[in-house]
């Protein structure tokens, strides 16, 4: 199903490549926006720079595209100027966890009511495929030709660590649990952060030995692990293969939040 | 010997030939290739660097100048939003008298967003300290590097430099290079001899308050060295000439400037088209001459005015808008140019990437002929309704 009444269909088509996982999310969240029965001038789209934060661009909604990492920052100042209005930001695994790393655990310490959605897709894609601070180690990318040698964020354990109130992993492989979690994180009032995990065939993919688009969702699919099983394993002393993602609701708490009408 | 080869790729080879002991950068449009560049002879140890992939291009800069403190030779590049964010490290290298190398591949400011060509970025940083050197084509931006870093590690000026160059139009573009060899670029350009450098064993703190009976020399001893640069450029300049051939020994370069009645001032690729809009103009019986500015910072006051003496008229072409004033350049030349009778036209062109082509340099001619000008040319009237 897709929700064209949300979509601009004067900007189409879009800029994502051929196979870009992008598009799901995208999807995915208008779904959740339309099952939470949110009206289009009620609602605010927020992103900084890189792939992902060209979505706003194609919703109807009123949007701010802004500079590389700061799409939390913006989104603070516009919750909290109007706390009426629904704020949602778009980022990407550059945008948030590298340039705009401090701003993403201020969000989450401040506790803000904004939903925030990652599409990481653990490379720079928009610039060409250069290592981010998500590129798994030993993966290729234009800067890491022999494979990066730093380790990766977990960017989920960041926001939870970080004071989030609702935290949650998918892939683009999840369509219908991504789509309640975005739709959960939208409804749960403080900082909501949802990572899913995304296909680039272009930038990621092909330097990776996950060519076709299939090839990188089988390997969602099959690297996927749920949280409550890998909490089970953990408590059965086995190991959880390090290439694993845990995927789930990570955090659901109720800390006092910022931007929330009593 | 000459290689065909992108822009990017010609300022990277040049940049490892400089031998830099850190290479600290971000990726950003149109800049990437040459770090991608980089980071692959890092990779393949072709040259002995460290190169760190920073999380931002403020973090870029901040550890340059670090390893600069460190006594390293350093290298980054970036263009448009990213030199904005490292807006505050640009002053403190200057202060701080580092002589990080650093390559703009010159972007329009958002917003709105634009990855395409003027010189914005670079010229917004135009009071931050760092030397400023354009190029005109892929020799030139490869070329200018080496003198960059002699100039720059002068213990006569010690600054920061930029070397810009227009994004797309030639970051981009494929031409004919000559790049020097390992042996060549190591007789031009010796190891980096720090000034002062952090030494455990002869401690040395940079950077530090200074309260307001010490700032102003601070100040000023960073304006006597950019001062001092006007006659280092041309030396080092002078000497690459002398070594290989390609002059460089002008902080400007004139072009059929010698009878002109008008001449044309410019900054960076647009000197291209200029030259051959002025050949045409040439045939065509008009006195049309070049000056081409090669250094921004030191702005080359002396030889402007000694260039610019026989002209009526002069044409500005400024690819950058001191909103709410004029060109930067413009500024510079009618500073340079007070109390002549000479007349000085500013002309905002090419902004966000529109193209100039040989018809607009003419129609720019003839209107500062007729003494129009200090206008954007080429706004689209129909836009603006």
């Amino acid at each position: 199903m897709t929700f064209d009444e949300w979509l601009r269909v004067d900007r189409l088509p879009h800029i994502y490549c051929a196979g870009c996982g992008n598009g799901t999310v995208i999807n995915c969240t208008l779904s959740a926006v339309d099952q939470m029965g949110w009206k289009k001038e009620e609602i605010v789209f927020v992103s900084g720079i890189g792939c992902s934060s060209r979505a706003p661009g194609y919703i109807v909604t009123d949007s701010l595209h802004t500079t590389h990492g700061r799409a939390i920052a913006f989104a603070t100042g516009i919750k909290m100027a109007n706390p009426d209005l629904k704020v949602v930001v778009f980022t990407g695994d550059g945008d948030l966890a590298a340039i705009g790393g401090n701003h993403f655990i201020h969000g989450c310490r401040r506790n803000i009511d904004l939903t925030v959605i990652c599409m990481n897709n653990m490379i720079y894609g928009m610039t060409g495929g250069q290592g981010s601070p998500t590129t798994p180690r030993g993966a290729l990318s234009t800067t890491t030709p022999y494979g990066s040698s730093e380790a990766a964020f977990d960017l989920c354990g960041l926001a939870a660590a970080a004071g989030a109130n609702y935290v949650a992993r998918y892939t683009s492989y999840h369509v219908k649990e991504l789509t309640l979690a975005i739709r959960t994180g939208l409804g749960n009032p403080g900082f909501s952060f949802i990572e899913a995990l995304v296909q680039c065939p272009t930038n990621y993919g092909r330097r990776n030995k996950l060519r076709q688009v299939s090839d990188q969702i089988e390997y969602f699919k099959s690297h996927a692990i749920l949280a409550q099983k890998a909490e089970r394993m953990r408590e059965e002393g086995k190991k959880i293969p390090d290439d694993m993602i845990i995927i789930g609701e990570l955090a659901r708490r109720n800390r006092p939040a910022l931007g929330v009408r009593k | 010997m000459l290689e065909i080869m992108e822009g990017s790729h010609a300022v990277a080879k040049s940049v490892g030939l400089c031998r830099p002991g850190v290479i600290a950068a971000y990726p950003i449009t149109p800049q990437t290739h040459i770090v991608e560049a980089l980071a692959d002879m890092v990779a393949d140890c072709s040259i002995d660097a460290e190169y760190i992939t920073v999380e931002s291009e403020f973090s870029a800069l901040s550890a340059c100048l670090g390893a600069s403190a460190a006594g390293s030779r350093v290298y980054s590049a970036t263009t448009s939003q990213g030199l904005a964010l490292m807006f505050e490290v640009c002053f403190n290298c200057a202060g701080m008298r580092f002589p990080v190398v650093m390559s703009i591949v010159n972007r329009a400011m958002g917003a709105p967003l634009s990855i395409w060509n003027d010189q914005q970025d670079s010229i917004s940083l135009r009071d931050s300290g760092w030397l400023q050197l354009y190029a005109e084509d892929n020799q030139e931006a490869a070329d200018l590097h080496y003198i960059a870093y002699r100039v720059a590690e002068d213990h006569r000026v010690l600054l920061p430099a930029f070397v810009c160059f227009d994004g797309f139009i030639l970051s981009h573009t494929y031409e004919p290079v000559d790049m020097l060899t390992r042996k060549q670029a190591e007789s031009y350009l010796p190891p980096f001899k720090p000034y002062h450098r952090l030494d455990a064993a002869d401690p040395i703190s940079f950077g530090l308050f200074a309260a307001p009976d010490y700032y102003m020399e601070f100040r000023y001893a960073i304006d006597q060295a950019m001062k001092q640069a006007r006659s280092i450029i041309p030396e080092a300049g002078t000497e690459f000439s002398e070594m290989f051939g390609r002059d460089y020994s002008g902080l400007t370069e004139a072009y059929r400037i010698d009878d002109a009645d008008c001449a044309i001032v410019a900054m960076g690729s647009i000197c291209g088209t200029v030259k051959d809009a002025i050949d045409e103009m040439r045939n065509a019986g008009k006195k049309v001459g070049l000056l081409k500015l090669r250094a921004f910072r030191p702005f080359p006051e002396k030889e402007v005015q000694k260039a610019l003496a026989g002209v009526s008229t002069v044409a500005v072409l400024d690819k950058n808008i001191s909103l709410g004033s004029k060109g930067a350049v413009a500024l510079e030349i009618r500073d340079a140019l007070y109390g002549s009778q000479i007349t000085v036209l500013d002309y905002i062109i090419a902004l966000g990437g529109r193209d100039v082509r040989k018809k607009d340099i003419a129609t720019v001619v003839a209107s500062a002929e007729a003494g129009v000008g200090d206008l954007f040319y080429g706004l689209r009237e129909e836009v603006l309704k």
